[in-house]
């Protein structure tokens, strides 16, 4: 998984998706092929803000072993202002999420390898509410 | 040349403890605790927050209300004691989120609660020294205290983030530092909770070297306590700022605007940035500014500040108060389980 | 073009198999499938296996030699396949021997599914693989979750029910008490399904299917050759694959699941026939709003109406359209690679009139068995 991850990073720590400028389309995760234009993709980098709501969310319950410190949590649907839709942990109480929310992005651990393994860090969102 | 802060971020977590429920759990009384530390509830980082996130979102905070180009940062510096890796750095967790580049220069510190302002301290002779644009300097904690010891009232999570460079909106005229070997206040390698010196950690420690600091820096600078409008010291708990505000002659209003131990406790690295963050928050152009931090080990570093007019079109907003005052209250089993000290 | 018709079919017990490991489970599947073709073993000459997870579930690769071997066919020397899709890996096998056949390769394909997850002890940790592990697992996301998400959106969207949810598990599990290879043979009440406890919300405990150890086996036949073998072919119309973004976030729409509706299209087509042609049907139901999704899907109402089926009793076993009469992924068990065939196993059984109390009066059956939220998807119609 290290490797792996560290690969990543970059788009992880932050939300750096993709920009195709033949079509001016966004993408995130980052693709290296933009799938309206495949050939003639014009790919580059592109760093989006982190502000988007909710179109549709769940609250986990049953949480895969590395996740069950944080159960019950959410995960949600979230559509970022440049309309690109990003699936990610909505940090906040269970009961404060609704469809249509305002969200932000925020910096959380994602998760550990072990006790004496690396810490996977990555964006979240929570309430555009919260500071 | 001028050379100050040019930008702050903060970051307190959400969640907050009450004494009254520590003390519930052993059998304490929360009035004399709360009469003795003169602190009523800290803040509890939640499940997935440790240093690292918390220097990250100060450091945003501070960057984007700085409107700066992060790539323009050339040093960051992290200062904590519960850096989440013994070994390998926060700060490239920091220079990576931030999208800062590879060309900086960077480093963890440890001091105990002052390696934030040893940050501080590092990026203004950079700076000063032409050799970077801007510097970033972090003090932020998660810190450990071993349930059931006095320290859980106050060890608690936060931290602040400072953009030091040119045209700032405050200009730091001076700094001057005091340093002794005393050790108060520890961590041996692998031990997972501190050990302090009980009473020790009074006179010996924080009121030599904070005095020394403060007074060191008026001697230098040849200002006394009137020529501040506001002084900000170390805050392990309420009633060592106010004691040592009063040995120096400040008075109550100089330092409550940055008091903030009594609702969010001891921040450790974040402790006396984030109250000058909070003086900052209110502060007027022409206002200065006496900060005092305190590294157990010991050591205190103290810095004069004056407030620019630049200050009136800098974002402050969300507050530090205003993040205060935004709590979750949990209880004990949940402090412990944010904390991970649940045994699975 | 070969017209492929099923010529014998066979299905092991579905649920926690404790005594029996995955050959065991292939071989009983596979017996059965061969006995009711009437064929020996030497006539088969190939053979395509869905099998998601032998790697993680079994720390066994090359399960396609295996599964040849301990069928006793090692002599033959076939040639012996594995496909793959998630939970679409049997539909997979079944259309990868309906192209051996109907391209006239080969005259008699068998295509098997098996899946053995219960000697691992988080099987669901490893279901989570079919679902696009770095930027959906990665962020804390499950197979309930991300079906959870398209469930919120249709109640919000479309005014479905947790109730209507409740009504497809009720359903299923009442075909599923008369299927005597079902994992749960137990029919349950609205209450009990409505008052079980959220897996992720809205979904609950009794709107996830298990997953299950299980095996299936058909056995596939050129026209020609089928009928030296049987007097009750049951003739594969068409058999259409498709696929779509892997995660739900990059979908246009995540209410509608373009590669159900790309694969039934062209299996209609293919089949010339419409869906009100449909007598009989086994869905996807690894969630019960997958198979109100699949209702809207398939076209047997418009996007948005998939409630109203099931509101009415149209899918009940004997409504007009009986949807998952062997009870479906819910009640029959899901044993992922193995249920595509599995599927198909019913629908050669309703169609022969050898579906013993569930059974219904139908000429044209479909299936569809998908992969993960939908990123693989295959439609087959099968005809008397």
């Amino acid at each position: 998984m290290l490797p792996r991850f560290w690969r990543k990073i970059k788009y992880r720590y932050d939300l750096v998706g993709s920009y195709c400028e033949n079509c001016q389309s966004f993408f995130y995760p980052p693709r290296n092929l933009c799938p309206h234009c495949r050939r003639r993709s014009k790919i580059k980098e592109v760093p989006f803000n982190g502000k988007g709501k909710v179109l549709s969310y769940t609250v986990v319950h049953d949480a895969p072993e590395e996740y069950k410190d944080e159960k019950p949590y959410v995960i949600a649907l979230i559509e970022l202002e440049n309309g690109v839709k990003v699936l990610s942990q909505l940090v906040c109480d269970p009961k404060e999420v609704e469809i249509g929310m305002e969200v932000k992005k925020a910096f959380r651990k994602y998760g550990e390898d072990g006790a004496s393994g690396i810490i996977y860090y990555g964006t979240k969102f929570v309430p555009a509410s919260h500071f | 040349m001028k050379v100050g802060i040019v930008s702050y971020g903060t970051y307190i977590p959400i969640y907050r403890i009450k004494v009254e429920e520590i003390a519930r759990v052993w059998g304490e009384s929360a009035e004399a605790i709360k009469s003795g530390l003169g602190i009523y509830q800290k803040s509890v980082p939640d499940v997935d927050e440790d240093t690292a996130t918390i220097s990250v979102e100060a450091a945003r905070e501070a960057v984007y209300r700085a409107n700066i180009d992060p790539k323009d940062i050339g040093a960051i510096y992290v200062g904590s004691e519960s850096h989440p890796y013994a070994v390998k750095p926060t700060a490239t967790i920091v220079g990576e989120a931030l999208g800062v580049g590879n060309d900086f220069f960077s480093a963890d510190l440890e001091f105990a609660c002052k390696a934030g302002t040893a940050g501080m301290q590092m990026c203004i002779g950079f700076v000063k020294s032409g050799m970077i644009r801007y510097g970033l300097a972090i003090g932020a904690d998660t810190s450990q205290s071993k349930p059931g010891d006095a320290l859980e009232y106050s060890a608690a999570a936060g931290g602040a983030a400072f953009v030091i460079g040119k045209d700032p909106i405050a200009v730091i005229e001076e700094t001057y530092s005091f340093t002794s070997d005393t050790p108060d206040f520890w961590r041996r390698e692998l031990q997972p909770y501190p050990s302090h010196g009980g009473r020790f950690t009074g006179l010996p420690a924080y009121f030599r070297h904070v005095t020394s600091a403060a007074r060191g820096l008026m001697e230098k600078t040849g200002l006394n306590a009137q020529d501040f409008d506001y002084a900000v010291f170390h805050q392990p708990n309420a009633k060592f700022p106010v004691r040592v505000a009063k040995m120096l002659g400040f008075t109550n209003e100089q330092i409550k605007p940055g008091l903030l131990v009594p609702y969010i406790g001891n921040t450790y690295s974040g402790s006396s940035i984030l109250g000058l963050a909070a003086i900052l928050d209110v502060a007027k152009p022409g206002d200065r500014i006496l900060l005092v931090s305190f590294g157990s080990g010991a050591g205190s570093d103290a810095f004069s500040i004056i407030v620019t007019d630049t200050i009136e079109n800098f974002e402050r907003n969300p507050s530090v108060w205003d993040k205060i005052e935004k709590g979750v209250f949990i209880d004990y089993g949940m402090y412990l389980k944010h904390r991970g000290k649940i045994r699975m | 073009m070969h017209k492929v018709a099923i010529i014998g079919v066979g299905c092991s017990k579905f649920g926690e198999m404790w005594d029996s490991g995955f050959r065991d489970i292939v071989i009983s599947a596979g017996v059965e499938a061969l006995e009711d073709a009437g064929l020996e073993g030497k006539e088969i000459e190939a053979m395509f296996v869905g099998n998601m997870s032998g790697g993680r579930y079994l720390a066994q690769e090359h399960i396609a030699a295996l599964i040849a071997d301990y069928a006793g066919l090692a002599e033959f020397n076939i040639p012996s396949t594995r496909v793959e899709a998630a939970d679409a890996s049997g539909g997979l096998a079944l259309r990868q021997a309906y192209m051996a056949v109907a391209s006239g390769v080969h005259d008699i394909v068998i295509a098997a599914g098996a899946e053995k997850v219960t000697d691992v002890g988080n099987p669901m940790d490893i279901m989570i693989s079919s679902i696009d592990k770095e930027w959906e697992g990665f962020v804390g996301a499950t197979l309930p979750a991300l079906y959870a998400i398209i469930a919120k959106l249709h109640m919000e969207k479309y005014g479905t029910k947790e109730e209507d949810l409740a009504l497809v598990s009720v359903k299923n599990h009442k075909n599923g008490a008369l299927n005597p290879k079902a994992q749960f043979r137990k029919e349950i009440t609205i209450e009990t399904a409505l008052n079980s406890t959220y897996v992720a919300e809205p979904l609950k405990l009794f709107d996830c299917a298990p997953i299950s150890d299980g095996a299936a086996v058909v056995v596939l036949a050129s026209e020609e050759v089928a009928r030296k073998y049987t007097d009750t072919p049951v003739y594969i119309e068409a058999c259409s694959q498709a696929s779509d973004y892997l995660a739900i976030q990059n979908r246009k729409d995540i209410l509608t699941m373009n590669s159900v509706v790309v694969a039934a299209k062209q299996a209609y087509k293919q089949a010339k026939i419409e869906t009100k042609d449909i007598d009989v049907a086994e869905v996807h139901d690894s969630f019960t709003i997958a198979e109100i999704l699949a209702y809207e899907d398939l076209g047997f109402v418009k996007k948005g109406e998939g409630a109203k089926l099931i509101r009415e009793g149209v899918t009940e076993l004997h409504g007009d359209l009986p949807v998952n009469t062997s009870g479906g992924l819910k009640a029959c068990g899901h044993a992922i690679g193995a249920t595509g065939v599995r599927q198909a196993v019913e629908i050669v059984l309703q169609l022969r009139g050898d579906a013993g109390k569930r059974q219904v009066n139908a000429e044209k059956g479909l299936a569809l068995n998908i992969g993960g939220t939908g990123a693989t998807a295959i439609v087959t119609i099968f005809s008397r």
